[in-house]
């Protein structure tokens, strides 16, 4: 008897300096986001020029963790067999309270309750023993608290 | 006010388009050739009157670098004096037009082949005959795929959910625009999805892409090539076909977040276009909007001022854009339901309506027509006004 095959994992982040630093403060529960060196405009993703004062030093900040859903799509196909068994399931967009938007997903949410303007909080979701994804869950009252500071 | 120099100065002479879909067996730049060769045919030109050369390479391109040298090579063009390899993705089409026609104004050049090609349909393997490997799934390389974000449908979706939330459209509203354009491709021979009608109640069942999007909301899949020939007024005279004149032209791409904007560049290009043709939207007669999605002609509309911005979905709840409607909207059947050729497929449309080619899809007026070319996540946009009459 042959033994069915394991289903293929979620594919992990693979970054390159730029980014790392985020994926880095996820380890530490921190959500951070870049913040240019000269104008201090916050940005998110990455980018090495800020695109308004095209300065090249940056730094990364911690940001709240708060926002709401800005938007959200749900994918129903699994592009990635990783994803096969989790279809369907939504991708979001998080407009963070202190202004940059981030793709992330929501827990503690079925895709058919998420609604755009839903107030969320950040969540730490450690898939693997190194790597750990910044998510949201709606924001309750009640909810123990997520972000350590 | 004087004419715009531009208006009218040149014209398509000569359409070419090949075989679309799963059609196995060339590559891209072999449908390319096929297709400069078939333009030059429909314009009763030779090769040797080139002395241009627009390429758009589609994605199978892939590193071929200096796609218009590869193309004049394959094809043994001499003495070339504008060559380009342009990517604004679906709105190069219109915009290497624009290029050919002010080359040609200008004098550098007289006559342009501007082209489009692509082969990312493969024949079906044999069963247990897949292959695997590591490359496989080097689409998966970012931090964006750890949290499943996939592909342009995705992208599209985000900022079609913002147009729904902000302005109440509705999945029946992009509906409608599927199976009105589905109407024309059952009237099109040349459409993949021809012998395949659509209604609103099928478009509501068929599975999900990604919500908001049904199969029904997203273009095709082509093999094939698509080009025409840009040439000077006088030499369009001289051509096998009536010319279809250039009146008008512009691009606009705003930059910024989309999903803030939910507009196309159509708002910057639609003014400087119309000014330069000296119409306005009531002289339009066909409307050839670029359509990867139900969701970017409802945009469209909005941004031409066919109706105000938020408004796309009644608009389309309230006029017919199918035949015999109120609005010729995509009148092939688009790249929804015809073939998927980036902006060549609104083009290739509009010279077949505007020479009263279309047979049974054809529009009975069809004076001026209406084009648009639309590139990334409403990233890059291209206008054109097309005529039958030099003035």
């Amino acid at each position: 008897m042959t033994m069915a095959p394991e289903p293929p994992a979620k594919p992990l982040p693979q970054v390159g300096p730029d980014m790392q630093p985020f994926f880095d403060a996820a380890r530490r529960r921190e959500l951070v986001v870049q913040q240019c060196g000269r104008c201090q405009t916050l940005r998110f993703p990455a980018r090495s020029i800020c695109s308004t004062c095209l300065a090249r030093d940056a730094r990364w900040i911690p940001v709240s963790g708060h926002g709401h859903v800005f938007s959200f799509a749900v994918m129903h196909q699994a592009v990635h067999p990783g994803f096969a068994a989790k279809v369907p399931y939504a991708v979001v967009v998080i407009q963070l309270d202190e202004g940059p938007r981030l793709l992330s997903n929501l827990v503690d949410c079925a895709p058919g309750d998420i609604r755009i303007g839903m107030p969320v909080e950040v969540v730490f979701d450690d898939v693997t023993a190194e790597v750990t994804l910044p998510k949201f869950r709606p924001r309750r009252a009640g909810n123990q608290p997520a972000v350590s500071t | 006010m004087p004419r715009h120099p531009l208006r009218a100065a040149t014209a398509i002479a000569g359409l070419g388009l090949t075989p679309q879909g799963k059609v196995y067996g060339n590559s891209a730049i072999g449908f390319a050739v096929d297709a400069v060769q078939a333009a030059l045919d429909d314009a009763g030109l030779a090769r040797t009157d080139l002395d241009g050369l627009l390429v758009n390479p589609g994605l199978t391109w892939g590193d071929l670098g200096m796609g218009s040298f590869q193309l004049q090579q394959a094809m043994g063009l001499h003495d070339l004096r504008l060559s380009a390899t342009m990517n604004l993705g679906g709105a190069t089409a219109a915009a290497m037009i624009q290029h050919a026609a002010q080359a040609i104004a200008a004098g550098l050049c007289t006559t342009v082949a501007c082209v489009f090609s692509d082969a990312p349909l493969k024949p079906p393997e044999p069963k247990g005959e897949r292959r695997s490997s590591g490359a496989a799934y080097a689409f998966a390389r970012g931090w964006e795929q750890a949290y499943g974000y996939y592909g342009v449908n995705a992208m599209y979706a985000l900022v079609a959910r913002r147009h729904m939330h902000l302005y109440g459209t509705t999945q029946d509203h992009l509906g409608r625009i599927a199976v009105a354009q589905r109407k024309w491709a059952n009237l099109n021979p040349a459409a993949q999805l021809y012998e395949q009608p659509l209604t609103l109640e099928a478009y509501h069942q068929s599975r999900w892409i990604v919500e908001p999007f049904h199969l029904f909301d997203c273009c095709l899949v082509s093999n094939g090539g698509c080009a025409v020939i840009v040439t000077s007024a006088e030499r369009a005279r001289a051509a096998r076909r009536p010319p279809v004149w250039i009146w008008g032209m512009a691009q606009g791409h705003l930059g910024g977040d989309p999903a803030d904007s939910l507009a196309s560049g159509a708002v910057l290009a639609k003014d400087p276009a119309f000014r330069m043709a000296d119409v306005t939207l009531t002289d339009i007669d066909v409307v050839e909007l670029y359509d990867c999605y139900t969701f970017t002609v409802l945009v469209t509309l909005e941004d031409y001022g066919f109706c105000k911005k938020g408004e796309g979905g009644a608009f389309v709840a309230e006029h017919v854009t199918g035949p015999g409607g109120g609005l010729a909207l995509n009148t092939g059947g688009g790249q929804l339901s015809s073939f998927y050729m980036w902006g060549m497929t609104p083009v290739s449309e509009a010279v077949i309506q505007l020479r009263g080619d279309g047979g049974r899809r054809q529009v009975p007026r069809h004076d001026v027509a209406l084009v648009s070319g639309n590139g990334g996540v409403l990233s890059t946009h291209s206008t054109l006004v097309l005529s039958r009459l030099a003035s």
